[in-house]
C-alpha cells in the first residue's frame, strides 16, 4: 500500500511514529508528508488544534541538523532532508501561522546555515502561502530581511575591481544573496506592499536625507558603507522584479539621487566633447552616484531581459526620466572617471560602470541620440589611448568597451553597431600608430579584447593585426633585427594564442585565414635578400608556430593552394635542386649528403615554414610532388634539421592507403628506407660489406654506418619522428623501426657502436651519447607533442595506441635488459623502457606491475641522479604511487619493500623538483598501510629521511613530511 | 565524589575559515606564525570536545617565528586563570611542534602575561626540558597528550 494512503488509514499515526520513532526516520518520511497533509485537510477541515499540534512537531526539526556518521549505508543527504523538511512545511498553506513566524525567529539565529535554510523556506513558502497570507507577516519579513541585508559583512570596498564590472553584489554572502532573493519573490508577489514598507523605511530614508554626508568613499565609516551597499542591494532588487516596481523606484528615489550630484536635465547637443576638459557640472558624491549606478544596473537588466518580450510599454515613467537626464548623466560619469588623481578607485569604478550601463541600454526603451553613444564611446576610447598608465581605470574601460561590444552583438543593435565600429576601427589603428606612447603589449590586448567581443568586429581587427604582421616581418627581412625583438614575438603569440583560438570557434575566416597565410608566402617570395641579421630565434619560432596555427584552421580546400603555394616558394629555392633530371639521379645514384647544411638565412625560414604548413594539413591534401618532398625532408633531416624530420613524421601519419593519383604510404616507406644514402666517409659501410663502398640506407645511417656520429644521431632523431607518425596511425611499419632502434641498443648494435673506435675511451664516450639518443628517440614516439602530430595537427591517431606499443615493447625490453652484458647497456634499456612506461596509461601498467616495478624502480635511481629527466621522473613516480595504491598489486609491494623505501627515501630529497619530493612523502605515507611485520625494519630509515624533510624550503612537502611522520611514527594497526 | 570540571562552561569560538595557500612555485615558502598555527589549531583541549582554537587559547597572532635564527615563540590563553589544564595544554604544543619541525628550532611556549595565577611557574616549568621530558614519562599524562593531539572527536 502506498505510504500515503496508509498514513490516511491511520490519522493518529503521525503524532505517534515522531515520538516513537528517531528523528531520521521521521526526517524520510518528510518526503510523503506534503502528500499526506493534502488528506488531512480533507479529514479535518482548517482545523487550527491539530494543524497546530502537527506542525509543532514538524517545527523541531527545523534546522535540520544532520550528524549521520558518513560511513553508515543512509542514501540520503542533509540537502535532501532540508528540501523534503521545506515541502512538508509548504504542504498546506494552513501552516503559514505557526511557520512564517518561526522562520522569522530562526532568522535571527547566530548560525548561518540556520539563516540560509531559513530563508530558502520563506521563498517557497511566499510562493506557496499565496499573497493574502504572507500579508499579514509582511511588516516582520520586511524589516528581518532589511537587518540581515544591511548587516552582511561585506564590505563594498572589496567589490570594485576590474572582474567585478559585469555585477555589483553580494558576490560572497550567501545569506545576503538569499535575502535578496526572498526580497524580489515578495515583490513581484506583492509589489504595492512591499514598495510602500521600502520607500517609507525610516533606515532608508536616513540615508536619503544623509546622503550629502558620503561625499567621499575614504571618508565614510564602514558601517555606513555596508548601509548604502545594503540600499544599493534592495532598491535594485526591487527595480529589477517588475516594470511597476522600477516606476515607483525612479520616481521615489531617482530625482533625489540627480539633485544630490548636482545634474540637470541637458540636451545631448550641448557642449559635449569628450577631448575637452569636462566642465565638473555636477557635485562629488559617493553615496549618490554609488546608489544611482546600482540602480540604472538593475533597470537596465530589466529593459534588456524584457527587451524580446513584445507586450512590454516602451514609454514607462522610469524611460522617460532617464532619457531626460542620459545625457548629463554621461557627462558627470566622464568627469568622475576623468579627475585623475583625486578620484578614489572607487569612483572611477562606477564612473566606468555608468557608461558602460548608459551605453548598453536597448535602443527601444532608451532612445539615446546617436551623438551621446558616440560621446561616451569616445570617452572610454581616450581612456584607453591616454590613460594607459592607470591600470585600473585603463583595464575597466577596456572591458566597458567589450561589454558594450558584445552586446551589441547579442542583441542586433544595428544603429549602434555603426558608432561601435568607428571605436574598433580606432583601437585597431593602434598597432600602425607611431605617435601613440602606449607600451605594445597593451595595444595588442585592447586590439584583440576589441575585436573577440564580436564577428563582425573581428573581421575589421584581424586585417589589422596581419597588416602589423606583415609590417615587422617585412622590417625583419629587408633590415634585419633592428627594435626590440619582444614585440614581433609578443604580435604573432597575440594572434597564435588569442585571436586564432577565437577564429577557430566561429564561422566565416576561413578565406581571412587563407589569405594571410598566402600573403606571408608571397611576402618571403618577393623578398630573395634576407638581412644577415635576420637570424633571430623567438621571431622564427613565433612565426613558425603561428603559420602552423593558421594553416590548421583553415579548410580543406586551402590546405591545397596553400601547399601548392609553399612548395612553389620552396622549389625556388638553391637547395632544392629536384628537377626532373635531379629526381632519376636520386633514382639512380641516392641521396647525396657529403655536403654539410649550409643553408643561408632565407633557405632555413623557407625550409621551417613548409615543414611548418605540412605539419598542419589535412590527411587529404594533395602534395605537387610527393617523392621530391620525401627527398627534401630526408636530406634535411639528415643534416639535423628536426623540423624537417617532423614533417617527415606528419606526412607517413597523413599517407593514405590508396590514394588517387598520389603516393601511397607504402612507396613513401619504400622511398624513405631504401633511398640509398651517399657519404664521403663510410668506413663501416666498408666494414661490413654493405652495398657498394659509399651508399647506404637510413638504417645502416642509424647502426653507425657513417663515421660521422652526427649523421648517426641524426638519422635517429629522423628515424624516431617517422616512428612516431607511424606508431600513432597504428601502422604495422612501426615495428621495423623498432627493430632498428632495438638493434642500436642491443650487444650487437651496442657492438658495432664501438667497434669501429680507434681511441677506446673517447669512442666510448660517444657511442655511449649515441644510445642515449637511441633511448630519447622512444621518448619522442611515446610523448604527445605540442609541436606536431596532434589532433590541431589533423594527425590520425589510432585509439590505445600506447598501449598497444607497451604490450609490444615491455617483453623485448625486459629480455634484452636481461642478456645485456655491461651496466651502462642496462641503463639505457631501463631508460628507454621508463619512457615508454611513464607514457603509457596508468591502467595498462598496472596489469604488469610485478614485472615493471624493479625496473621502474632502478629507472627512478638513474633519473635522480641529474635533472635533465625531471619530468620523467614525475610521471614514473606517480606510476610507482599507482602501484602502490592498487590492491591487485599489493603483494608484489610487500615483495619489494625494502627496494621500493630505498628508493623512495632518496627521491624525498631530490633538490630539482618540488613535485617530486611531495610525491615521494605521499608513496611513503601509502606504504605505512603495509602489514606492520614487513615494514618495521625500515621504520628508522623512513623517518630519518622524512625528519630531514621537515626542514624542506617548500611549505607543501614540509605538510607532507609530517603527515608522513605521523604515518609512521603511530603504530601501524595492519598485520 | 566526582570532581567538576575546571571550566564547565567555556566560550566556544567560531572556527576560522583555512586559508588556502597560492600553489605558486616561485613563492615565499618560509615559515610563517600561519603555518605553525595550522599544526596546533586543531589540537583538542584536554577537558573539552573543541579545538584550542575553538577556545581562543590560540590565534595566529599570538605566535612568533624567526627562521634565521630557528626560534618559535608560542603564547597561549588559558580560559581561565587557575586552569590547571595549563601545563597539559603546553606539553600538547611541544609534542606536536616537536614532531612538525626539525630539531634545530628552538620552541619557547609561555601562557600569556596575565591570564594566569601562576603565570611565572608555569612558563619555567613549560620549557624545563626535565621536567617536559619527565612529564611525558608518566603514562596517564603521556595518554592524555596523545588524546589530545591525534583526537577524532573534533
Amino acid at each position: 500500500m502506498p505510504l500515503f494512503q496508509w498514513y490516511h488509514s491511520h490519522p493518529s499515526f503521525l503524532k505517534q511514529f515522531s515520538v516513537t520513532y528517531g528523528w531520521f526516520i521521521v526526517s524520510v518520511h518528510f518526503f510523503h508528508l506534503h502528500l499526506l497533509m493534502k488528506k488531512l485537510r480533507d479529514l479535518y477541515g482548517p482545523s487550527d488544534g491539530i494543524v497546530g499540534e502537527i506542525f509543532d512537531t514538524l517545527g523541531r526539526y527545523f534546522p535540520i541538523h544532520f550528524t549521520h556518521p558518513k560511513g553508515e549505508d543512509v542514501d540520503v543527504t542533509r540537502d535532501e532532508l532540508s528540501r523534503a523538511l521545506m515541502f512538508a512545511f509548504t504542504s498546506t498553506p494552513l501552516f503559514e501561522p505557526f511557520a512564517i513566524p518561526l522562520l522569522l525567529e530562526k532568522l535571527s539565529s547566530s548560525l548561518p546555515l540556520a539563516k540560509i535554510d531559513a530563508l530558502k523556506y520563506l521563498s517557497h513558502c511566499t510562493l506557496k502561502y499565496g499573497a493574502d497570507r504572507m500579508e499579514k507577516h509582511a511588516v516582520a519579513i520586511w524589516s528581518s530581511l532589511r537587518n540581515i541585508v544591511f548587516s552582511s559583512s561585506q564590505e563594498p570596498v572589496l567589490s570594485f575591481d576590474c572582474e567585478s564590472v559585469d555585477g555589483i553584489g553580494f558576490s560572497d554572502d550567501d545569506i545576503a544573496k538569499e535575502a535578496l532573493t526572498v526580497l524580489e519573490k515578495l515583490f513581484m508577489q506583492n509589489s504595492v506592499l512591499f514598495l510602500n514598507l521600502i520607500v517609507n523605511d525610516e533606515d532608508i530614508n536616513l540615508i536619503f536625507d544623509n546622503i550629502n554626508s558620503y561625499m567621499n568613499f575614504s571618508n565614510i565609516s564602514l558601517q555606513s558603507k555596508r548601509k548604502i551597499h545594503g540600499v544599493g542591494c534592495i532598491l535594485a532588487t526591487a527595480a529589477r522584479s517588475t516594470v511597476f516596481s522600477c516606476n515607483r523606484i525612479f520616481e521615489s528615489f531617482f530625482p533625489c539621487l540627480m539633485n544630490t550630484l548636482g545634474i540637470s536635465i541637458l540636451k545631448p547637443s550641448d557642449n559635449m566633447s569628450p577631448s575637452g576638459k569636462h566642465a565638473v557640472s555636477g557635485t562629488l558624491n559617493f553615496g549618490a552616484l554609488y546608489l544611482s549606478v546600482i540602480v540604472l544596473e538593475a533597470c537596465r537588466d530589466l529593459t534588456v531581459g524584457s527587451a524580446q518580450v513584445a507586450s512590454f510599454p516602451t514609454h514607462e515613467t522610469f524611460c522617460c526620466m532617464l532619457e531626460r537626464f542620459s545625457a548629463s548623466l554621461a557627462r558627470d560619469f566622464i568627469s568622475y572617471v576623468g579627475r585623475g588623481n583625486e578620484t578614489s578607485m572607487a569612483d572611477v569604478f562606477l564612473g566606468v560602470k555608468g557608461l558602460q550601463i548608459l551605453a548598453t541600454f536597448p535602443g527601444s526603451f532608451l532612445s539615446m541620440p546617436e551623438s551621446l553613444l558616440e560621446y561616451i564611446l569616445t570617452a572610454l576610447v581616450s581612456i584607453i589611448t591616454e590613460n594607459f598608465q592607470g591600470t585600473l581605470s585603463w583595464n575597466l574601460a577596456l572591458k566597458a568597451l567589450v561589454n558594450v561590444g558584445s552586446y551589441i552583438e547579442k542583441y542586433h543593435e544595428s544603429k549602434k553597431e555603426i558608432s561601435y565600429m568607428v571605436v574598433v576601427e580606432k583601437i585597431g589603428s593602434l598597432l600602425t600608430a607611431a605617435k601613440c606612447m602606449m607600451p605594445y603589449s597593451r595595444k595588442l590586448e585592447a586590439v584583440s579584447e576589441v575585436g573577440m567581443s564580436g564577428r563582425n568586429y573581428m573581421l575589421k581587427v584581424v586585417p589589422r593585426l596581419e597588416e602589423a604582421i606583415f609590417t615587422n616581418l617585412s622590417d625583419l627581412y629587408v633590415n634585419g633585427y633592428m627594435g626590440p625583438a619582444e614585440n614581433t614575438v609578443r604580435l604573432l603569440e597575440c594572434y597564435t594564442n588569442k585571436v586564432l583560438p577565437w577564429i577557430n570557434n566561429s564561422e566565416g575566416f576561413d578565406e581571412v585565414l587563407h589569405l594571410f597565410v598566402i600573403n606571408i608566402w608571397n611576402q618571403i617570395e618577393c623578398c630573395k635578400h634576407f638581412s644577415t641579421r635576420t637570424e633571430e630565434k623567438d621571431i622564427f619560432e613565433a612565426t613558425m608556430k603561428t603559420m602552423k596555427f593558421a594553416v590548421s584552421n583553415c579548410s580543406e580546400t586551402s590546405h591545397n593552394a596553400i601547399v601548392q603555394k609553399a612548395y612553389a616558394v620552396v622549389s625556388s629555392c638553391h637547395f632544392f635542386s629536384w628537377n626532373e633530371s635531379a629526381v632519376n639521379h636520386v633514382e639512380m645514384r641516392g641521396l647525396d649528403i657529403s655536403h654539410e647544411l649550409k643553408l643561408s638565412i632565407r633557405d632555413r625560414w623557407v625550409l621551417s615554414l613548409f615543414a611548418s604548413v605540412i605539419m598542419a594539413i589535412h590527411p587529404q591534401t594533395r602534395l605537387p610532388d610527393v617523392r621530391a618532398t620525401l627527398w627534401l625532408f630526408m636530406e634535411m633531416l639528415l643534416k639535423g634539421h628536426v623540423p624537417s624530420a617532423q614533417a617527415l613524421g606528419s606526412l607517413v601519419n597523413k599517407f593514405g592507403s590508396k590514394a588517387n593519383g598520389q603516393s601511397t604510404l607504402d612507396e613513401a616507406m619504400d622511398i624513405i628506407f631504401n633511398t640509398s644514402i651517399s657519404h664521403a666517409d663510410s668506413a663501416y659501410g666498408i666494414s661490413m660489406g654493405i652495398g657498394d663502398k659509399s651508399t647506404m640506407n637510413l638504417a645502416d645511417l642509424c647502426f653507425g654506418a657513417s663515421n660521422s656520429r652526427l649523421l648517426q644521431i641524426n638519422a635517429i632523431v629522423g628515424l624516431a619522428w617517422i616512428g612516431k607518425g607511424l606508431l600513432m596511425r597504428g601502422h604495422e611499419k612501426v615495428k621495423d623501426i623498432v627493430m632498428i632502434l632495438l638493434e642500436c641498443l642491443s650487444s650487437k648494435g651496442g657492438r658495432h657502436l664501438r667497434q669501429d673506435s680507434g681511441q677506446e675511451n673517447c669512442e666510448q664516450d660517444v657511442s655511449s651519447s649515441v644510445m642515449t639518443y637511441v633511448a630519447d628517440a622512444f621518448h619522442i614516439m611515446m610523448s604527445d607533442s605540442e609541436v606536431c602530430l596532434s589532433r590541431r595537427y589533423h594527425a590520425n591517431i589510432r585509439p590505445l595506441y600506447k598501449q598497444r606499443f607497451f604490450s609490444t615493447m615491455m617483453p623485448m625490453l625486459q629480455a634484452l635488459i636481461i642478456k645485456s652484458d655491461s651496466l651502462f647497456q642496462r641503463s639505457v634499456l631501463c631508460r628507454a623502457l621508463a619512457y615508454i612506461m611513464s607514457e603509457t596509461p596508468l591502467v595498462a601498467v598496472l596489469g604488469e606491475a610485478k614485472k615493471l616495478t624493479p625496473v621502474l624502480l632502478d629507472a627512478l635511481l638513474m633519473f635522480s641522479k641529474d635533472n635533465l629527466d625531471k619530468d620523467t621522473m614525475y610521471s614514473l613516480l606517480l606510476l610507482l604511487s599507482g602501484i602502490l595504491t592498487d590492491k591487485s598489486s599489493q603483494e608484489v609491494v610487500i615483495e619489494n619493500a625494502h627496494i621500493i623505501i630505498n628508493c623512495l627515501t632518496r627521491m624525498v630529497s631530490y633538490p630539482h623538483m618540488m613535485l617530486v619530493r611531495e610525491t615521494a612523502l605521499q608513496c611513503l605515507v601509502a606504504m605505512s598501510m603495509l602489514p606492520h611485520s614487513r615494514i618495521y625494519p625500515l621504520r628508522t630509515q623512513v623517518l630519518q629521511a622524512v625528519s630531514r624533510a621537515l626542514d624542506d624550503p617548500k611549505r607543501s612537502v614540509r605538510l607532507q613530511a609530517v603527515r608522513c611522520r605521523q604515518a609512521w611514527s603511530s603504530s601501524p594497526v595492519t598485520t | 565524589m566526582t570532581l567538576g570540571l575546571i571550566n564547565a562552561n567555556p566560550v566556544v569560538h567560531a572556527k576560522k575559515e583555512r586559508v588556502a595557500r597560492s600553489e605558486d612555485p616561485h613563492a615565499d615558502d618560509a615559515v610563517d606564525p600561519l603555518e605553525i598555527y595550522d599544526h596546533v589549531r586543531d589540537i583538542r583541549d584536554p577537558e573539552h570536545p573543541y579545538s584550542l582554537e575553538q577556545l581562543s587559547v590560540l590565534s595566529e597572532e599570538s605566535i612568533t617565528v624567526d627562521e634565521k635564527l630557528g626560534r618559535i615563540l608560542i603564547m597561549f590563553t588559558p580560559t581561565i586563570q587557575h586552569c590547571s589544564m595549563v601545563t597539559v595544554i603546553g606539553l600538547c604544543l611541544r609534542e606536536k611542534l616537536k614532531d612538525c619541525f626539525p630539531p634545530h628550532f628552538k620552541v619557547d611556549i609561555k601562557v600569556a602575561p596575565g591570564s594566569h595565577a601562576d603565570e611565572e611557574s608555569v612558563n619555567k616549568q613549560l620549557n624545563d626540558k626535565e621536567r617536559v621530558a619527565a612529564a611525558l614519562e608518566n603514562p596517564n599524562l603521556r595518554q592524555l597528550v596523545d588524546e589530545c593531539l591525534y583526537s577524532s572527536e573534533l
